[in-house]
């Protein structure tokens, strides 16, 4: 069937297909072949997609990005991958969408916490895998999951049981090595009930054009608790689609970190399904320079009562740049007693940078607790004149004050390496003449 | 010290000062008072250097130089020190970045190096002490969810630290309690020295009897229409402006 979004991306990829992971499994063949085929018909998301009207993604089908099936490392350079590797946590490498045993470091990880390269999971644990992939998300969400769902080349499997509470953090580097790849991978994260982790997706990756589709899905079990981090600084001409995807039972509580920094075009979704008396977190903050287009889109959705969420999207635009929060909290019927709070703010540094926001509340129940706030501003020029009166330059006036402005959603950040690490991407990202980070 | 000469400021096309002469040395206490809409905060903030004011006419010298073709925070680093009459709130900036920020500005203009970092801290501690505030203001966010007597004090502080030449306190007294009233006005007395000069711009008499001036002037209508020593601010206080407008409508 050949449509007007057709994409030439199943045919050049129909000779990879074989060469997957996981090939051998039928249910999971089952759910490629069916995936291929929605995409085959979909293409990639359009503009007059309600989810997508801001965000065009068509320079993708333009280009073509190919993903790498052999598992052979490339050449990684070994320095520049340490300076994203944070001290004091259990180190997870994927390299060009691959488990890289090499490089990941798991030594002394506690027997209650299972961690794995995907392909590794599906052959030693498809029993496993079965009940959780796609079970967060559906293909049916956007085009982008049906075309990691019948591409995946391997991602991560984590998997933590016994009322662990694992006292470092594990961090997973994504990183892409190579000019026009395709790194496409998925990781399905589960905390047994009464378990505590923290979590760091990283991606990163050489200064090339390539495309990163990454799906994580999350499942989060009675009166457990995940810190889950992203830290997306991609190359800048990189494009990123990555999705978060929660299930959370009752009584567990979770917090995301959601730092968007880098690609060319970056569109993270994070949604996360509530039960009764769960408490989620949603931070985010996206920083847009030059041309960048960065897009965020969140779903928190109240299934029973008595949930809790709060969440706050902060923006900084300067230069060309875009970028886009699209919030949408929904209350179903039986959600009463549901305490929400989604606020976005915007701040935008140039006359040609733009925001567009659209918060959204569907709310079905009839005793709730609900809000959302959304601003687009400047520079406040009172705050400028009173730190020039306090001896400081117009300057370095702004610069501190855009930093105040961002630095709100990095100080939420609880692990000291980790904020140090946010903090200096952050900083290299915007002028820091006058900026001094000891004294912050 | 300070030299204002036939100054003329404008909002727009609306002349709000009307030749103001004043000269304030070291050493001494100016109060400015007036009712509402004399000109009395046009005057702060235009030694400050606030924009939206057109100069049409006169001049102010600091210290030999010609203030208004500083920026504000030459003039900051100089030594012109502004006590807001509303402080602003900047989430995000702890007063002890600020301080710091503040205070290494003004060595680097006078061409000393950064303060040291023990230095500081026994500096910052025992002015906090001094305005009987909480170390723990310190690391909150710059004014952000101070209350009224709190953002005053802290101004003080501020002023503790930088050790101006030449106070401006714009309506410090507004919206103090008697309390706090007491400990601002002990903290300004405290900085009371021969080589550094005060103006106060009040509307009412009350601060006036903690922090004594050698010197009360009446703004009204853009202009001094009366100078006097202490005891003019206690005859307004009981005469009130009126007198004084009638006078200047009279004359």
């Amino acid at each position: 069937m050949t449509t007007a979004n057709a994409s030439r991306y199943p045919a050049e990829y129909s000779n990879s297909v074989p060469l997957l992971c996981g090939q051998s499994l039928s249910w999971l063949k089952q759910q490629r072949t069916n995936a291929l085929l929605q995409f085959s018909e979909q293409g990639f998301p359009a503009l007059h997609e309600e989810e997508w009207r801001y965000t065009n993604v068509s320079a993708i089908e333009k280009k073509l990005f190919s993903p790498k099936v052999n598992k052979t490392t490339g050449f990684v350079d070994v320095e520049w991958l340490k300076s994203y590797q944070l001290e004091d946590a259990w180190s997870v490498v994927l390299v060009d969408g691959h488990f890289s045993a090499e490089l990941s470091s798991l030594e002394g990880l506690p027997n209650d916490v299972l961690v794995k390269g995907m392909a590794d999971a599906l052959e030693e644990i498809p029993e496993v895998l079965e009940r959780f992939i796609n079970q967060a998300v559906s293909v049916d969400e956007h085009s982008f999951i049906a075309f990691n769902t019948a591409w995946f080349t391997d991602g991560l499997f984590v998997h933590l049981s016994n009322k662990q509470v694992l006292e470092r953090p594990i961090q997973v580097l994504h990183i892409a090595t190579q000019q026009d790849v395709l790194s496409a991978t998925r990781t399905v994260i589960i905390l047994d009930k009464l378990t505590e982790a923290s979590i760091i997706e990283t991606y990163v990756g050489y200064d090339n054009a390539y495309l990163s589709s990454a799906v994580t899905e999350v499942f989060v079990g009675k009166n457990a608790d995940l810190t889950l981090y992203k830290m997306q600084c991609e190359s800048e001409k990189a494009y990123h689609f990555g999705g978060v995807y929660v299930k959370q039972d009752c009584h567990a509580r979770f917090r995301h970190h959601n730092f968007a920094f880098g690609a060319l075009l970056a569109r993270s979704d994070i949604h996360t399904d509530l039960d009764h008396a769960s408490e989620c977190e949603l931070n985010g903050l996206y920083l847009g320079v030059k041309r960048q287009h960065i897009d965020n889109h969140t779903r928190i959705n109240h299934t029973k009562s008595h949930g809790i969420s709060r969440e706050l999207y902060k923006g900084v635009l300067d230069g060309r740049a875009r970028g886009v929060f699209q919030g949408r909290v929904i209350v179903a019927k039986d959600a009463q007693k549901t305490d929400s709070q989604m606020n976005n703010r915007n701040l935008l540094l140039s006359n040609e940078a733009e925001a567009d926001s659209k918060p959204q509340l569907e709310i079905y129940a009839d005793d709730v607790k609900c809000g959302h706030g959304v601003t687009v501003g400047q520079l406040d020029e009172k705050s400028i004149f009173y730190l020039q009166s306090r001896c400081v330059d117009e300057e370095t006036a702004r610069n501190i004050l855009t930093f105040a402005f961002a630095n709100e959603m990095v100080d939420k950040v609880r692990i000291k390496v980790l904020h140090e690490m946010i903090l200096d991407q952050a900083l290299l990202r915007f002028p820091q003449e006058g900026v001094n980070k000891e004294w912050l | 010290m300070l030299s204002i000469k036939n100054l003329h400021v404008s909002v727009g096309d609306k002349p709000i000062l009307k030749g103001i002469n004043l000269e304030i040395n070291a050493g001494e206490i100016h109060a400015i008072m007036g009712p509402n809409g004399s000109g009395k905060s046009t005057l702060s903030h235009i030694l400050s250097g606030k924009s939206g004011y057109t100069v049409t006419e006169g001049s102010v010298t600091y210290q030999g130089k010609e203030l208004l073709e500083m920026p504000p925070e030459i003039r900051a680093r100089e030594g012109v020190f502004l006590a807001f009459q509303y402080p602003v709130e900047i989430p995000g900036v702890s007063n002890i970045y600020l301080l710091k920020a503040a205070l290494n500005s003004i060595r680097k203009h006078h061409g000393q190096s950064e303060v040291d970092a023990m230095d500081f801290l026994t500096l910052v501690k025992g002015k906090v002490r001094l305005l009987e505030m909480d170390e723990k203001f310190l690391y909150r966010a710059v004014n952000e969810g101070f209350s009224g007597g709190e953002k005053k004090r802290n101004e003080i502080l501020q002023m503790a630290i930088l050790e101006p030449k030449l106070c401006i306190l714009d309506e410090t007294d507004s919206g103090l309690d008697i309390d706090a009233l007491k400990i601002v006005s002990e903290g300004v007395n405290s900085l009371r020295s021969t080589d550094r000069a005060f103006v106060m711009v009040t509307h009412y008499q009350r601060l006036l009897d903690y922090i004594k001036p050698d010197y009360v002037h009446v703004l009204a209508n853009g202009q001094i229409v009366k100078s006097g020593g202490a005891e003019l601010a206690l005859e307004l206080e009981e005469k009130g402006y009126s007198w004084l407008e009638d006078n200047q409508v009279a004359a």
